[in-house]
């Protein structure tokens, strides 16, 4: 190695159930947010202000701070053509960057892929979450994905510490290649000794990794710990996925009571993780991307919000020029799209910019089509 | 009892079933080969044995509210005695293709599969018919948006595509872009009532409408035939295509028999097995479409009986055929929705087929991720020997002697399995294993952990992911 820097790495945290965009990030200055949001509001000298027009949510005090310190840009209006109101088929439209047709390959499935090419490292990308978002499939990509760091791996069932070795041992055998089995058993033998050795290779984490940071209890924050452990461990990953169960942030009713501790429960554990970083030296070595399927419906419902369009994302880190991006969609009647936010910003224009200013790989192919970039990667 | 017979019977549960304990095997292969089949083709003829009204008390109108639906249709699926009429539900799941990610309304969907299960071994003409009036379909390909002066071609294409008669055959192409417009026109006028999803009163029910005044009376020229067509004229005319006989042998040679090529690839993609295609193909005309005549030709043809472990298993029929294996789930209890969640994060959702191309299968199923999760969960499952058919298994190798030895202790639990093979050197490997603890004696209860750890081996085996 002829420099020590390292290769950049993206860390994605999904905020599943759909945030309300208008309350995540609030245009506290706008008469018409308290006509809308006769229950919901947030009073204004509460809003985190970032400018005399909008600011943060008072629970996401963690990420305001870093915002001042500009490492926080904020993505408004931020969506995709002719808004789908499902979990399920938004999700796939963020995973798959393909807003018009279903398809299965996921964008990080196929950035995998550009970024190995010939597979040389098992642990490219690794997931922590229950079953693997489709970001990250792409036929022929293996990434690991990680319930819980502590008991990943095969045969775990198995009681025993010296039952369980010997099991393991008797795999790795079973599954090296035998010689005239055919394509199919060699690629079933390659994925068994990849998952094997993956999980042989994260265990290692563990013991290497100490910090003063105490995460929370939650699973998103112990899946935040797990992604520093690796991060930290050197074993050249490039993506590194988490997120929030699903429907989460889905407040239909008693928005109130459950956004705020929502958003304090991340916001605490993006910036615990993020400390975690200075600690070892890495924080210029991440950038996070920080998301939701779609925004939720201007008018509020009494206790809650429906589903609808527009969002906000956030990207932060280090090397991330802090500040505004995009507009801030209209709060007049007659520029919502069906009484939700209009977006403004495709999604695809963050994925992009993403790509090819910090990852430093070719955004088209991936992506299928050129969007236009911002400028917020130092 | 000869084992071949049971080998063979094992085979065909695995199969036109999601796999079958070891004493029903026997008891099947008592009644013989062709009669299990023909019992296996004709489920109006034999009882599911399916207590419904049981179910439908522990899980409160299950069958067609939110997300229940997938537990209603798991659940048939590890009890129903009728086992084929449940695999052809998942098969025709797999390709006329709807995904309630879209859809948005179980009630909707339970509907289609009720549809599937009632016409999914009859006339393939009046599966096309049905599946081109239903709600779930007219919805999710936008059929109800396709008007006589403004054509969707989402539907048509997609009939032609993915539904009956594929892009190419040998080589060639089965139609043209003007066949896929001509063909789009004739459905003008397929809608539904209530279109779905239905926000924010619930969601109800959809009905198919035909409306003559949207539906596009001009003439048509498809596939070389003209007249004023509609909808059913343009079913008529596909059936009769070779590439449409060729389309629906080949999937059902690709379930059934031995894992194919993935569906785009077929018009480039010779096929593996042309004389089996052939026989399937010609009684697919000679049967006027039928598809358990198909069904009977593939079951008795020797092509399948002697295609032994050649399909790498789905996510559904791993998880399912391990659940009828250890005997859980016989009745309804709470908890069934991780079951389902199960079958998802192995990569195959009931209800939401990736896309309207269906789920790749073959070595598609296992990635680093999916191979850690399935073979976690079937041995946690296996080597948990309070399970009623764990049990059953160790009492069977117990009965046969009062010791056993260690290739005795392999070979018995790949029989009692339901004939699993193994390759010698992963048999040999076991074999070892076993010899650690030589010859044991069958009445300890050490020995039931034995035989746990045993199963727990096998199934982790690359050998065990094929059916």
């Amino acid at each position: 190695m002829t420099s020590n820097k390292k290769d950049p790495v993206l860390v994605v945290l999904q905020m599943t159930g759909a945030y309300d965009a208008l309350n995540t990030f609030i245009p506290y200055s706008d008469p018409l947010y308290k006509d809308y949001r006769k229950v919901l509001k947030v009073e204004p000298e509460d809003v985190l202000a970032v400018d005399d027009k909008v600011g943060f949510h008072p629970a996401m005090a963690p990420i305001k701070d870093m915002y001042d310190q500009g490492k926080v840009a904020v993505l408004q209006g931020i969506g995709y053509p002719n808004p789908i109101r499902s979990h399920f088929r938004s999700l796939d439209i963020w995973h798959t960057a393909e807003p018009d047709k279903m398809v299965t390959e996921g964008w990080l499935g196929r950035t995998i892929r550009d970024l190995d090419p010939n597979k040389e490292n098992i642990l490219t990308a690794v997931n922590f979450g229950r079953g693997l978002p489709r970001a990250l499939a792409a036929p022929g990509v293996s990434v690991a994905s990680v319930g819980n760091l502590e008991n990943y791996g095969v045969l775990t069932g198995i009681q025993g510490n010296d039952q369980r070795s010997e099991a393991l041992d008797i795999f790795a055998r079973m599954y090296s290649p035998m010689i005239g089995t055919g394509l199919v058993n060699d690629y079933l033998s390659q994925t068994g000794l990849d998952a094997l050795r993956g999980a042989d290779i994260l265990r290692t984490s563990l013991d290497t990794y100490s910090s003063s940071v105490e995460y929370g209890g939650s699973p998103f924050a112990q899946w935040l710990k797990n992604i520093a452990q690796v991060h930290l461990s050197d074993f050249g990953t490039r993506v590194l996925y988490t997120g929030v169960n699903p429907g989460t942030f889905d407040t239909h009713a008693n928005q109130n009571i459950t956004f705020s501790r929502l958003w304090g429960d991340v916001s605490n554990a993006v910036s615990d993780f993020y400390q975690d970083l200075q600690e070892h030296n890495a924080n210029e070595e991440i950038v996070m991307l920080l998301f939701t399927e779609f925004g939720r419906r201007v008018q509020e419902n009494g206790s809650g919000t429906d589903h609808g369009s527009g969002s906000v994302a956030f990207l932060i880190g280090d090397s991330v020029k802090g500040g505004l991006y995009g507009e801030y969609p209209s709060l007049e009647a007659d520029k919502l799209d069906h009484g939700d936010l209009q977006w403004n910003n495709d999604f695809r224009s963050t994925y992009a910019t993403i790509l090819e200013q910090w990852m430093g790989v070719d955004a088209n192919p991936i992506l299928g089509g050129t969007y236009e970039q911002f400028d917020l990667i130092r | 009892m000869a084992e071949k017979d049971i080998a063979l019977m094992a085979h065909l549960m695995r199969r036109a079933g999601f796999g079958a304990q070891y004493h029903e095997l026997e008891a099947r292969a008592a009644k013989g080969y062709e009669a299990t089949v023909e019992e296996l083709l004709h489920p109006e003829d034999h009882e599911n044995g399916l207590d419904l009204d049981l179910a439908e008390r522990c899980f409160i109108e299950w069958n067609h509210f939110i997300r229940c639906v997938p537990e209603y249709i798991a659940y048939r699926m590890i009890n129903s005695r009728t086992q084929l009429e449940e695999k052809m539900v998942l098969f025709w799941h797999g390709i006329l293709c709807t995904a309630d990610s879209k859809t948005q309304s179980y009630v909707t969907s339970h509907a289609e599969l009720e549809m599937l299960r009632r016409c999914g071994m009859g006339s393939f003409k009046g599966l096309l018919v049905e599946i081109s009036k239903d709600p779930a379909m007219v919805y999710f390909l936008d059929n109800c948006l396709s008007h006589k002066d403004a054509i969707n071609e989402n539907y048509g294409r997609e009939l032609l595509e993915l539904f009956s008669m594929g892009v190419g055959m040998d080589g060639e192409f089965n139609y043209t872009e003007d066949d896929v417009k001509e063909c789009a026109r004739a459905f003008t006028g397929w809608t539904i009532s209530n279109s779905i999803p239905q926000q924010p009163y619930g969601r109800y029910s959809s009905q198919f409408v035909y409306n003559p005044n949207d539906h596009d009376q001009e003439e048509k020229t498809f596939l070389g035939h003209t007249g004023n067509f509609n909808g059913e004229d343009i079913i008529d005319i596909i059936c009769q295509q070779p590439a449409t006989a060729r389309f629906l042998s080949r999937h059902l040679y690709n379930y059934f028999v031995a894992d194919e090529a993935q569906v785009p690839a077929w018009m480039d993609t010779p096929l593996q097995d042309p004389d089996t295609i052939k026989m399937l193909e010609d009684e697919y005309f000679r049967s006027d479409y039928n598809i358990r005549s198909m069904l009977r030709v593939l079951f008795n043809s020797d092509a399948f009986k002697n295609t032994r472990f050649s399909r790498i298993k789905g996510p559904i029929e791993t998880v399912i055929g391990t659940l009828r294996l250890v005997g859980d789930w016989t009745s309804p209890k709470p908890g069934f929705e991780s079951i389902f969640e199960e079958m998802k994060h192995m990569g195959q959702e009931i209800l939401n087929p990736p896309s309207v191309e269906g789920w790749h299968t073959g070595k598609e199923w296992i990635d680093g991720g999916t191979l850690v999760r399935r073979i976690n969960f079937i041995a946690d499952y296996v080597g948990d020997v309070s399970y009623p058919g764990i049990q059953d298994l160790v009492q069977t190798l117990a009965a046969e002697g009062s010791t056993i030895s260690p290739e005795g202790l392999v070979d018995g639990c790949l029989r009692l399995l339901g004939h699993y093979e193994l390759e010698n050197e992963t048999r040999h490997m076991l074999v070892q294993h076993a010899k650690k603890s030589g010859e044991s004696p069958t009445n300890t209860r050490e020995f039931s952990q034995r035989v746990g750890q045993m199963l727990q081996m096998i199934v982790a085996t690359k050998e065990y992911l094929y059916a």
